[in-house]
């Protein structure tokens, strides 16, 4: 077992759906990852997001907006966690507000255990980007008699694994 | 004296009828996952020790990590405040929230403000404040206090949730289902978070070398409540400061399995505020605008504010005491509610002080409430020990309430009463304990003078009048059977018959430990482990040695136990110097040999008390895997249904009984329940006796139908005796030839 097929085991436990694409055809495959009306966070792979995904929105069309989209920097094999920065490009509220949160990352980036997580958020830290959030499936709340997902938070999460092209 | 017991059994028996069918099941739940995620995980105790090891360090240098982490706040752009108490903290917030005009303040949960009663202070200031976590903002609406530190709703059913969401809200279609709920919820509180001003959350963790905090959490709140407001505000007590992101690890690994069960929470937030993420204005039109999204670091907002303000109340006093120091090594995960029987009854309305609840509320409550709010509670600690197992930091939870209960009966008025006992009492506590406490902190004496006068001492304890005046006076329930004292000793009727084994022929030596339940009472399974014993060939000796304190202890007698711990040491230690063995049937006093003795005696003696002792049916396994032959031994019947005590599961006794008993031929089935509820008095005593008869029937109903039941403790053994009717044996009679 890999890494990333661990980390795609741990995401099946989860109940968090995933695609798995490359960098050519990861706008096709965001494009048929989200529901509109869609909003993103400019990728941090290098590709663009399609169309179809706003990057200039209001806090209202935030809101309203069905899908999110933004980069994963991190995988955690041993959770299924996807570490979301809380940058100056808004990975933060777009990953929380919108009921379906599109996370993309690239496969070189799944560490195997929390350890490493923490490892590497240390280094970010010092590195002066010390924001982020170790998600793990969708938001989940137990408070109103019995296991209800999507409450402040997403609903459902997707994670698109971006891999090298073998070709 | 005898109706302030009468009151707190009441109000035990109307939680017990209430709250507790409620919170029971989720805790014990709870408590279920969180051993399943703890064996998911296989370095579950090896993080526990680096995460108090962690801890132990960051508490030993709080002054200078607070001096770091202000520094590193201040250069992030962020303000700190170190409030001494609650009202400075309260003024704080208020004062801020003043300054900047600010209506409405969205809340996650944060166990810390309810300590500080915030809310109350926010309202008094004309601040709107909304709690945002679910189960704070049913509490709020409810005007009702935490039930449990990180449940706070535990208490509520669904059925009250939704009455009471649609007594408040009057939806247009009543709510009914937890979904219904939720979505409403998240709708109503979504607006309150939009529009708030101000968003105060608590901190799970900071770290001072970089001025990060962290926050554990499932339901989303927490975020937006960081985020979406201009003005951030985390409040948190001193204890939560780590030194750097690098310490983050094991308590991630640690803190969601421990509280309930997950591998890791929804969201563990790392922020390190005043954040980069832009500020949004749900009233404004204008697009929201972003900076970069993969810019070489993320520089503050602009428009953002961040104040830590950091809460002592009481904190550096509880960092200098050296018995409850530990108390600040607790993050707030609540598995030593979840893990406690007396806590699945009752819930933490019971089981709790003014703000905390479980286990380590008394060392919380009597650091920042103070000795009253603990005393309300304390004694419903039983010194099970599960919760040892249990916290993720490895406190020692017992000790800190064994601690605050000695501390009580000093404080505590001499009791017009106390001649009753003193003829019993040769102890070394304050003349105004509790009689109760006294007289069963005494059972050594007592258990010697009902032998000697046995059984005419057991014929009068069990009539009427003497009864009724036990009550009365003593606080002893009359529903309870006494222990029936013995007239020949276990040490006598050894000294009679003398060792079988002969040296020569011996392939170990080894004392058997008397205690004085085994000596007094329970004499036929102290007779039934020298058979054993003997039948693989160890030369026993029963010394005449006195109890293991164990009795005093439970009390909060320190002082008395201490001076147990120091004869019972001085009895054994010539004959570990001969190299014999210690062999224990009581598991409450092994486990005063293996945990409790290291804090009463010199740290060798302790050790070398430690290493030489062993549970009688763990003594035996190890005769039976040395070579020892089952056939010697005498056959139990088919199947074996036992119960293993609560601080032999801590000291990981169980498989051995288990073992053993196999090995000899039975099957074996277990229970799962974490204690017997007798605990030693405790079950005795009439504030607490339904309580404790409420906590064993969930292990009777585990037994129901059991043809042989048997068990360790000598209060388990009690108790189910009670329970089940019958004589309930200790396994090792099962066992004996
Ligand atoms: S004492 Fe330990 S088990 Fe109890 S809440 Fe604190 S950390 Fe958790």
């Amino acid at each position: 077992m890999t890494v990333t097929d661990d980390f795609l085991d741990a995401l099946d436990d989860l109940d968090v759906s995933h695609d798995r694409t490359t960098l050519a055809d990861l706008p096709a495959t965001l494009a048929d990852a989200v529901t509109d009306p869609a909003v993103g966070v400019p990728l941090h792979v290098d590709a663009s997001l399609p169309g179809s995904v706003a990057t200039t929105f209001t806090p209202s069309e935030l809101q309203d907006a069905a899908t999110g989209v933004t980069p994963a920097r991190l995988g955690i094999a041993e959770y299924g966690s996807v570490v979301i920065r809380s940058s100056a490009g808004g990975d933060e509220p777009l990953s929380l507000y919108p009921e379906r949160h599109v996370a993309v990352l690239d496969a070189a980036d799944v560490v195997a255990t929390g350890r490493d997580a923490v490892d590497w958020l240390a280094s970010e830290v010092a590195a002066g980007r010390g924001s982020h959030v170790l998600a793990t499936g969708a938001s989940a709340t137990a408070d109103m008699g019995g296991l209800v997902e999507g409450v402040h938070g997403p609903n459902e999460v997707h994670v698109v694994l971006v891999e090298a092209d073998t070709e | 004296m005898s109706s302030e017991r009468k009151q707190k059994a009441a109000q035990l028996r109307h939680l017990l009828e209430t709250e507790g069918p409620l919170i029971g099941p989720k805790v014990s739940s709870k408590n279920r996952d969180r051993y399943a995620a703890a064996e998911r995980f296989d370095a579950w105790d090896s993080t526990r020790d680096e995460a108090r090891a962690i801890k132990e360090a960051a508490i030993a240098d709080l002054p200078e990590l607070l001096e770091q982490l202000r520094e590193s706040v201040e250069a992030n752009g962020g303000t700190v405040y170190v409030a001494d108490d609650a009202a400075d903290a309260n003024r704080y917030v208020t004062e801020l929230c003043d300054e900047q005009g600010a209506e409405t303040l969205v809340k996650s949960k944060s166990m810390t403000t309810e300590e500080l009663e915030l809310n109350d202070a926010l309202a008094a200031a004309g601040v709107d404040t909304y709690e945002t976590d679910l189960g704070e903002f049913v509490i709020q609406l409810a005007e009702e206090s935490p039930s449990h530190i990180v449940g706070p709703a535990l208490h509520k059913s669904r059925e009250e949730i939704a009455d009471l969401l649609n007594a408040t809200f009057e939806p247009d279609e009543p709510l009914e289902t937890a979904e219904e709920m939720t979505r409403f919820a998240r709708d109503y509180l979504g607006e309150r978070i939009r529009e708030a001003d101000v968003g105060v959350t608590g901190a799970n963790f900071v770290f001072a070398e970089s001025g990060s905090m962290a926050l554990v959490t499932n339901e989303g709140n927490a975020r937006k409540c960081a985020v979406t407001p201009d003005t951030h505000v985390a409040v948190t007590g001193i204890e939560k400061i780590l030194p750097s992101v690098d310490d983050f690890g094991p308590f991630v690994d640690l803190i969601s399995k421990a509280a309930t069960g997950q591998d890791i929470s929804r969201y563990v937030s790392l922020f390190t505020p005043p954040v980069a993420s832009p500020t949004l204005d749900f009233e404004s039109d204008e697009p929201i605008e972003f900076g970069e999204a993969t810019a070489e670091r993320d520089d503050p907002d602009d428009d953002r504010a961040f104040h830590l303000v950091l809460v002592d109340n009481g904190r550096t006093e509880l960092r200098e005491d050296d018995q409850l120091r530990e108390t600040l090594y607790c993050i707030r995960c609540g598995a030593c509610s979840n893990s406690c029987a007396n806590f699945q009854a009752v819930g933490g309305h019971g089981f709790g002080g003014e703000t905390y609840s479980g286990g380590i509320a008394t060392g919380w409550e009597a650091g920042v409430h103070g000795m009253d709010s603990a005393a309300e509670f304390n004694d419903l600690c039983t010194g099970c020990s599960r919760c040892v197992d249990a916290c993720p930091v490895k406190i020692d939870i017992p000790w800190i309430n064994t601690v605050v209960r000695d501390r009580l009966n000093r404080d505590a008025d001499p009791d017009t009463f106390d001649h009753l006992v003193d003829g019993l009492s040769p102890d070394e506590e304050p003349s105004g304990l509790a009689l109760d406490k006294r007289l069963f902190g005494n059972f050594e004496r007592l258990a010697k003078l009902g032998s000697a006068t046995a059984p005419v001492s057991n014929w009068l304890a069990d009539a009427g009048p003497a009864r009724a005046a036990m009550e009365r006076v003593l606080g002893v329930d009359r529903r309870r059977d006494l222990p029936r004292f013995r007239r020949e000793t276990l040490v006598d009727w050894f000294d009679d018959r003398g060792p079988r084994v002969a040296a020569d022929d011996a392939s170990r030596e080894a004392v058997l430990y008397p205690d004085a339940y085994t000596n007094y009472v329970l004499v036929d399974r102290g007779k039934a482990a020298v058979r054993a014993l003997e039948a693989l060939d160890v030369r026993v000796h029963v010394p005449r040695v006195r109890s293991s304190g164990r009795a005093p202890l439970s009390q909060g007698m320190i002082s008395t136990a201490e001076d147990h711990a120091h004869h019972v040491y001085a009895g054994l230690a010539e004959h570990i110097d001969a190299g014999r063995d210690v062999v224990v049937v009581e598991p409450s006093a092994l486990a005063m040999f293996e945990r409790e003795y290291e804090r009463l005696l010199a740290p060798e003696s302790a050790d070398r008390l430690a290493d030489a002792s062993y549970e009688v049916m763990e003594y035996v396994y190890g005769l039976l895997e040395n070579g020892g032959s089952p056939d010697a031994l005498g056959s139990p019947p088919e199947a074996v249904a036992y119960h293993s005590h609560c601080q032999g599961r801590t000291l990981d006794l169980e498989p051995y009984t288990v073992a053993v008993l196999e090995a000899c031929g039975a099957t074996v089935r277990t229970s799962d329940v974490e204690c017997c509820g007798m605990a030693g008095s405790f079950g005795y005593k009439e504030s607490y006796y339904e309580l404790s008869m409420d906590v064993g029937e969930e292990l009777a109903d585990q037994f129901a139908g059991e043809p042989v039941v048997a068990a360790s403790g000598t209060s388990c053994q009690e108790q189910l005796d009670a329970l089940l009717g019958g004589e309930v044996p200790h396994a090792v009679e099962l066992i004996a030839p």
